[in-house]
């Protein structure tokens, strides 16, 4: 599934709940995927005590392969040609996100986005743009 | 990150798209990866942030050399250091950026960007030259002082090809983010 040029015009808005009630295990998996065993995304002693956070939080790379995950289902796979998010709060576990493209440009075969995933409280976790390759 | 060959392989990837909750079957299934527009299975977005495993000296892995590691074992860091003796030093070490190694509880992931030149896919073999970018300080509402540094890591393929760049922001904070 790939998206055209035909089916989309500029103000259109794509989003998907990218997760729900985010779990310890998940941000487990990804430190587990990614390599990246930084202790405040896994081990809430660390992170507690130490760190002085209140809970172990997720990797901002975790919020953006979940934000990417919405892109990729709306533009296709292999499409994407620039993809950039600010990390602007922190996302813990129990969190729910909700992912968005807007297009924001559509010219020369390529769909320009800006992209912003929120939490449950309407707040902003990330943000920023992404640019496609779209067919006819 | 240097990294002189991280192999796109199909079952990291399966991994990986499973820790981002991504069931497209494009990160699964060879047969559909290779009827599909793409041909291959390819790699998520981020997926290249994973090149990380294939990097010798990853800060941000425990090592089995027996250096230590910041996380907890029967304390809240194996790493004993002459200022981690009592718990209110401690707390002052971690606020002041100091857990240690790797760029522990004191730097946080400001900002990433990405560049597709084009997609990697499984049987690609990447290595990574990186360089610093840019770096600024702002003061912070909720986290005191932030000192905001770029890093530019360039993936390229067994051919020499440039296949991704990548831009990551790290901000350094003079004490743990305010939740209130």
């Amino acid at each position: 599934m790939t998206l055209k040029s035909s089916e989309v015009s500029v103000g259109d808005t794509h989003t998907e709940r990218v997760v729900e009630d985010l779990k310890r295990t998940q941000i487990v998996m990804y430190a587990g995927a990614s390599g990246d065993y930084n202790p405040v995304h896994t081990d809430e002693i660390f992170t507690t005590k130490v760190a002085g956070y209140p809970s172990v939080f997720a990797h901002g790379m975790l919020t953006m392969g979940l934000t990417g995950r919405m892109l990729t289902n709306f533009v296709g796979d292999g499409r994407l040609t620039e993809f950039g998010v600010r990390f602007t709060s922190q996302v813990f576990p129990g969190d729910t996100l909700d992912a968005t493209a807007t297009v924001v440009g559509l010219e020369n075969g390529c769909v320009e986005l800006s992209v912003s995933t929120v939490n449950q409280n309407g707040v902003e976790v990330a943000k920023g743009s992404a640019k496609a390759r779209v067919d006819d | 990150m240097a990294v002189e060959r991280f192999p796109i392989e199909a079952s990291h990837i399966m991994m990986f798209a499973r820790s981002i909750g991504d069931d497209n079957q494009i990160y699964y299934d060879a047969d559909y990866a290779e009827n599909s527009e793409v041909g291959a299975i390819v790699a998520p977005p981020t997926f290249v942030q994973a090149g990380a495993q294939f990097d010798p000296n990853y800060g941000l892995r425990p090592r089995s050399d027996g250096k230590g590691w910041m996380g907890s074992g029967s304390q809240p860091t194996s790493i004993v250091r002459p200022t981690q003796q009592k718990t209110e030093e401690n707390e002052q070490a971690a606020s002041s950026g100091g857990s240690s190694r790797g760029g522990g509880g004191g730097v946080l992931h400001a900002e990433q960007r990405y560049e597709y030149h084009r997609h990697p896919k499984v049987g690609d073999v990447l290595s990574t030259t990186s360089r610093p970018g840019k770096t600024w300080e702002r003061q912070g509402r909720r986290s005191g002082k932030l000192v905001f540094s770029e890093s530019i890591t360039e993936y390229r393929d067994q051919n020499g090809e440039l296949v991704v760049t990548a831009t990551s922001v790290g901000v350094r904070t003079e004490r743990a983010v305010d939740q209130s």
